[in-house]
């Protein structure tokens, strides 16, 4: 379980002093998959890299599984937006996968071994051997997320993954990621500036508000499984869900609502 | 979760400069006390390396001596005369050999053969053929220096822009014009990079020159060193000019930068954003 | 355009042409000076190519010139890899290091290398030991200041990457430091390889007891041009060999990079 309490970080630059985010508290119960949504400048980056342990926030407290985070934690994977630059263009993909690894005791041959299945997890087996720059973005994408769970991470962090590629590859990649959430078990906190996937990937959707950025709303989405690109984007509670996570993140008050959808519902504005 | 630039790149406020002045002084210091140290304990033995102290007092003693001075100023006639030469004869070759491939093709294989020639062995042909004197100097200086700069200048070339080029041809200007327009001065920095590249191989052959054929072939800081070499304990005094010639060659490379950011104040790559 | 795309043939023309017509001149003129090509090539098989089968057709002068030429060569430049590269690195790394380091690389990048030539004939003696130090004082700089470079500008995003997987710092050297510093590297070592041919031969001009250079040496003092000129031709061929072997051990080196180049442009 991650527990995240009175997360804030000021960021102080050459005189300049800027707040990103002021108070930010929330909860990832094992297993789940929380979205994190808000607009730009809401300071999702830096909630993110703080709770990976790359940043020290200024104030309040990270614990991960009854650990306080310091530094980077152990079980930490994390997949950036910037694919191209994340994996590095001198591995192949399997080497790539294989990397992180490297930490554990394992012989070289149980090392490729679980690269290899991690590839197979996200489709890619058949291009353990090729270069980053032989495959496209999207499955780039996919090696990086293969990279993450190849060291069987318990807390997977992405942030904004989806945003540098096509429409369609987008849509193969979120029904990836939540098979991986079904199938494994881990937590996964995705930030991202897209309503629609944010509400069809999550079980739970956290709202930031605009910077110093503090936590709007939380929504549980509780839509039925399995997801479908299609379908559920067509359900009456989704394009309800949809509506009101827009309306949180550009600021104007929810709109009231007639159903019984408010399970969950907490307004933190 | 991209980190940005990092604070640790290139330092702009006031204090991060001044504490990068600071260290680099501290090194230089640290490590020239280092070495005096050195001699000092007798590590490095005095009959053969000279304390450094001894090196620095000597070389600051050097422009008292009128033999120096004017040997200085003959290295850098020769370097100034053979630097001008080779531009002249450089870029006009590498304009034409980057704007028309029909002849760079066809000359590919000579330069192929000729560029590898180590320079500095053709210093005893040179000096059997053309005798004593500037000339000598200048004519190997031209020759290490020419490539460089041609190859600097057709790389340049390479590079410009071609929608530039295309947009000058679509108003009717003839390729003359358009290499004078917008080819020329686009590659300049390019060019102004093979200057200083050969700035600095002009003065390796300027000086070994003078160290090789010594005095009969006029002053010079090679020269200089040539005398000092065969008199006896003269290696405090070569040192001495070693690192006169070492301020030599930092001086005129700044001399080159200054040159070029005047020269090209208007290029783009020279704005104060992109620094 | 058919015009650009001129096979291998016609790189040859001005070459053949420009030397066919020094044949013909010096034929004509027999200028001691410019002895003619074919004259040269003859003398160059005569003293370096014309012993035994079993040893690859090299006589004795060959053996006991040209290979220890470049011995000297390749041990300098060993020499300034291994020291070059590793101090790159840590200067390259450590921003701090490096502004203690920095004026100083500076400087002793700025003295022309030749200079010290006498300097090392006094510490070292004539000989290979000196030959060696001048190659090594000269071809260090622009390895280590490239791998400096290198270093330094290594991609945040995968030096994230790599705190991010809590990669051991010696994982993080192997597998992102060196291979994201080996294109700049590599441009380094072709400077240093010219530089290392050009430094040889001066060394062994201003003092040595064998070698190609020493070779060339005497052959000025005795008036015999046209050896002279067959050492600049050997030391061409000897250059465009060893350009050559580098360039084929970095496009298989740097393969990588090639290919994601291609797709960035």
């Amino acid at each position: 379980m991650l527990e995240v309490t009175n997360l804030s970080h000021t960021y102080q630059r050459g005189g300049v002093v800027h707040t990103a985010i002021d108070g930010v508290t929330f909860t990832v119960a094992d297993g789940e998959l929380v979205s994190i949504v808000g607009p730009s400048g809401s300071g999702k980056t830096t909630l993110l890299r703080c709770i990976g342990g790359l940043l020290t926030p200024t104030s309040g407290s990270i614990v991960l599984d009854d650990v306080p985070v310091r530094q980077v934690p152990d079980g930490l994977a994390v997949v950036f937006q910037d694919y191209s630059r994340s994996l590095y263009p001198w591995l192949t993909a399997v080497d790539n996968v294989a990397l992180p690894l490297r930490r554990k005791p394992l012989r070289r041959a149980q090392r490729r071994g679980a690269a290899l299945a991690a590839l197979a997890t996200v489709g890619l087996a058949d291009s353990a051997d090729r270069y980053p720059w032989q495959l496209s973005g999207g499955m780039q994408q996919r090696v990086a997320i293969a990279r993450a769970l190849a060291c069987d991470p318990v807390l997977l962090l992405m942030d904004e993954p989806f945003g540098s590629v096509d429409a369609q590859t987008r849509e193969d990649l979120e029904d990836l990621i939540l098979r991986v959430s079904r199938s494994r078990g881990i937590m996964i906190l995705m930030v991202t500036h897209d309503i629609d996937e944010s509400v069809y990937v999550g079980d739970r959707v956290i709202v930031l508000t605009r910077g110093p950025g503090r936590v709007r709303a939380e929504l549980l989405t509780g839509l039925p499984e399995p997801h479908d690109q299609i379908k559920t984007r067509e359900l009456p509670a989704f394009v309800r869900l949809r509506a009101q996570v827009g309306r949180l993140v550009r600021g104007s008050p929810p709109a009231p609502d007639g159903s019984g959808r408010q399970e969950g519902h907490a307004d933190h504005s | 979760m991209n980190p940005g630039t990092s604070v640790r790149d290139s330092p702009r406020t006031g204090k991060a400069r001044a504490a990068t002045w600071a260290r680099g002084l501290a090194g230089v210091a640290g490590f020239l006390l280092l070495l005096q140290a050195a001699s000092w304990l007798k590590i490095i033995s005095p009959s053969l390396l000279p304390p450094v102290f001894t090196v620095l007092a000597r070389a600051a003693g050097l422009p008292g001596n009128g033999q120096f001075l004017g040997d200085l100023a003959a290295t850098v006639q020769a370097w100034a005369v053979g630097l001008a030469v080779t531009i002249a004869v450089a870029v006009p070759a590498g304009l034409v050999l980057g704007s028309v491939p029909l002849v760079r093709s066809a000359t590919r294989a000579l330069i192929e053969f000729l560029r590898p020639i180590p320079s500095v062995s053709l210093i005893p042909l040179a000096a059997l053929l053309l005798g004593a004197g500037l000339r000598l100097t200048v004519t190997l200086i031209v020759y290490a220096a020419v490539w460089p700069v041609l190859f600097n200048t057709i790389y340049g070339l390479d590079d410009v822009d071609p929608a530039a080029k295309d947009t000058l041809r679509a108003f009717g200007f003839g390729r003359l014009d358009v290499l004078r327009r917008v080819s020329l001065p686009s590659a300049a920095p390019f060019i102004a990079t093979g200057i200083r590249l050969a700035s600095s191989v002009a003065l390796i052959l300027d000086i070994g020159t003078g160290i090789l054929t010594g005095r009969i072939d006029g002053p010079g800081i090679g020269a200089f060193i040539a005398d000092a070499n065969t008199g006896a304990n003269g290696t405090p005094i070569v040192l001495a000019a070693t690192v006169w010639a070492g301020i030599l060659g930092i001086s005129l490379n700044a001399l080159l930068v200054w040159a070029e950011r005047r020269a090209l104040r208007w290029h783009h790559a020279y704005s104060v954003e992109a620094r | 355009m058919s015009r650009m795309r001129l096979g291998s043939p016609w790189r040859w023309v001005v070459l053949v042409v420009g030397v066919a017509g020094w044949q013909a001149w010096a034929s004509w003129r027999h200028d001691p000076f410019f002895p003619a090509p074919s004259a040269i090539i003859a003398q160059m098989h005569q003293m370096w190519f014309s012993g035994p089968a079993a040893h690859l057709f090299l006589t004795a002068d060959a053996t006991g010139n040209i290979l220890p030429s470049l011995g000297r060569i390749i041990a300098g430049m060993g020499i300034s890899i291994a020291l070059g590269v590793p101090i790159g690195i840590a200067a390259g790394r450590s921003r701090i290091m490096a502004g203690y380091v920095d004026p100083l690389l500076q400087f002793a990048r700025a003295i022309p290398p030749v200079t010290l030539a006498p300097v090392f004939i006094v510490i070292f003696k004539i000989g290979t030991q000196m030959e060696i130090a001048t190659i090594v004082f000269g071809t260090i700089w622009p390895i280590l200041l490239n791998t400096m470079a290198g270093a330094r500008s290594v991609d945040p995003i995968q030096v994230e990457t790599a705190r991010v997987f809590r990669l051991p710092w010696h994982e993080r050297l192997t597998w992102l430091v060196l291979p994201a510093s080996l294109p700049k590297i590599f441009a380094g070592l072709r400077l240093s390889m010219s530089l290392a041919l050009i430094l040889m031969v001066f060394s062994e001009l201003v003092g040595s007891t064998d070698g190609i250079g020493y070779e060339m040496n005497n052959a000025a003092n005795a008036f015999d041009l046209t050896t002279l000129w067959a050492g600049i031709v050997l030391l061409g061929i000897l250059g465009y060999l060893l350009n050559t072997v580098l360039i084929v051990v970095e496009n298989r080196v740097l393969a990588w990079h090639r290919g994601a180049r291609q797709l960035a442009t």
